[in-house]
C-alpha cells in the first residue's frame, strides 16, 4: 500500500487538470519511483516550465520551481551546477521542451548534465487550447491545423538520443507500472536522462481528432504499444502509428557536473582557486 | 504459516471532492467492482475486489485508495 498523500500539498488539491487527463497517472508513477528510491523530499528539486504538465510540481512537497515557458532545463542546469547533491527533476511538455525550449533540450543532452527530464508528450499545446506542437503527428488536427497537420513531427526520444543523452526511455500512461520502473532508472542514472511519457489530452487533442475520452485514449495506448525488442524486428511500415516503449538508450559517458567537480578538485589541490 | 484465505476484505476509499468522474478506474478494474453514478465512482461489488490496485495506479486524481490489511 502506498500513501501518495505524504507527497502532496493537499491545500492545492484537487488537481487543475481535466477529467481523464493522463498527467496525474504519470505523476503518481513518478511518486512511486521516488519512494522506491527512498529519496528524502528535501533532496529533490523539481523544476517545470509552462503548460498543463508544468503545473505538476506545485502540487508536491519537494523543493519546487515553476519557471518560464521553455526554460525549465536552463533553471535546472543552474541548480545542478550549484547544488550537485540534489536530485534535479524537470517536468516539461512536448511544447515546452521541444518547441520554445528545443535548443535548451538538445544542449543539455549534448552536455550530458545529470538531470532527469520527465517529458509529458500529449502531441499538443494543451494549456493554450490545442495549437499544433512539434510532436503533433502528420495529418492530425489542432486549432492551428484545422485541415490536418502538414508538418512532420519530432521523435522526442530519437532527438534526445541523437543529441547525446545518456539515458532515454519511453512509456505510456496506460502502462503506469513500466513508466514507474523507467522513471526510477532515469533518476538513478548519472547523466542526462529523458523519460518520454505518452499521456492523453482528451480535451484539446482527443476531441479534435475524434479519439474519445481519456479511457479511449488509454485503450489506444494499450493496443498500439510495442516493446523495443519487438520493434527492432519490425519495419517502418509496420511501426506506423505504434508507440515503441522501454529503454531506448543507456550508455556511460562523461557527465558535465562531475567534470566540473574534477576541475575544481584539481585546482584546489594546486591552491590556485578556492572551491 | 502461509494462509490462502483472506482474513479481511479490502477497503476502498473514494475522495468525492477529488474524483472527476473520468471512469478510468471503472474501465480498468478487472473484477467490475466499480461503477459510475451521479458523475463519480461508487463501489458496486466489494466482495469481488482482489486489492490488485489497478484502479488506484491509473486514477489521475488521487481519488481512489484501496487498503488491503493483508498486504
Ligand atoms: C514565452 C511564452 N510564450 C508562449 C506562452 C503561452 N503558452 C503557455 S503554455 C504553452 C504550450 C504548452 O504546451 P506543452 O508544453 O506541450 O504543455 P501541455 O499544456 O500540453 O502540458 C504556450 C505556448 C507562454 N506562457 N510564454
Ligand atoms: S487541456 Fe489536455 S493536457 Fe491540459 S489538463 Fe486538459 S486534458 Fe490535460
Ligand atoms: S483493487 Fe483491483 S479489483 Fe479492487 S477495485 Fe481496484 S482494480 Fe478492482
Ligand atoms: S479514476 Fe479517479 S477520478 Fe476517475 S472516476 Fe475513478 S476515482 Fe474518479
Amino acid at each position: 500500500m502506498f500513501d501518495y498523500e505524504q507527497y502532496l500539498r493537499k491545500s492545492k488539491m484537487p488537481l487543475i487538470w481535466c477529467a481523464g487527463c493522463g498527467d496525474g497517472i504519470v505523476m503518481k508513477a513518478m511518486l512511486r519511483a521516488i519512494h522506491k528510491l527512498q529519496i528524502a523530499k528535501d533532496d529533490i528539486c523539481m523544476v517545470s516550465g509552462i503548460g498543463c504538465s508544468s503545473r505538476l510540481p506545485g502540487y508536491l512537497d519537494f523543493n519546487t520551481l515553476h519557471t518560464t515557458h521553455g526554460r525549465a532545463i536552463t533553471f535546472a542546469t543552474g541548480i545542478k551546477m550549484v547544488k550537485p547533491e540534489l536530485h534535479v527533476i524537470v517536468i516539461t511538455g512536448d511544447g515546452d521542451a521541444t518547441a520554445i525550449g528545443g535548443n535548451h533540450f538538445i544542449h543539455a543532452a549534448r552536455r550530458n548534465i545529470d538531470l532527469t527530464v520527465i517529458l509529458f508528450n500529449n502531441h499538443i499545446y494543451g494549456m493554450t487550447g490545442g495549437q499544433v506542437s512539434p510532436t503533433t503527428p502528420f495529418t492530425k488536427h489542432a486549432s492551428t491545423a484545422p485541415y490536418g497537420n502538414i508538418e512532420n513531427p519530432f521523435d522526442i526520444s530519437g532527438l534526445a538520443a541523437a543529441a547525446g543523452a545518456s539515458f532515454v526511455a519511453r512509456a505510456t500512461a496506460y502502462n503506469a507500472i513500466q513508466l514507474e520502473k523507467l522513471i526510477q532508472k532515469a533518476i538513478e542514472k548519472k547523466g542526462f536522462s529523458v523519460v518520454e511519457a505518452m499521456t492523453p489530452c482528451p480535451t484539446t487533442y482527443g476531441r479534435r481528432n475524434r479519439e474519445g475520452t481519456g479511457v479511449d485514449m488509454l485503450l489506444y495506448q494499450k493496443d498500439n504499444s510495442v516493446p523495443v525488442a519487438k520493434a527492432n524486428k519490425m519495419d517502418a511500415e509496420e511501426l506506423q502509428g505504434k508507440i515503441v516503449t522501454g529503454v531506448l538508450v543507456d550508455r556511460e559517458k562523461a557527465e558535465c557536473r562531475q567534470e566540473y567537480q574534477n576541475l575544481l578538485d584539481h585546482f584546489s589541490k594546486e591552491g590556485e582557486v578556492d572551491s | 504459516m502461509k494462509t490462502t484465505s483472506k482474513v479481511k476484505k479490502p477497503r476502498i476509499e473514494i475522495n468525492k471532492e477529488w474524483c472527476k468522474g473520468c471512469a478510468i478506474c471503472v474501465e480498468f478494474c478487472p473484477q467490475s467492482v466499480l461503477e459510475m453514478r451521479d458523475g463519480i465512482v461508487h463501489v458496486r461489488d466489494l466482495d469481488a475486489c482482489t486489492a490488485c490496485q489497478l484502479c488506484e495506479i491509473r486514477c489521475p486524481d488521487f481519488a481512489i485508495h484501496v487498503i488491503d490489511e493483508d498486504k
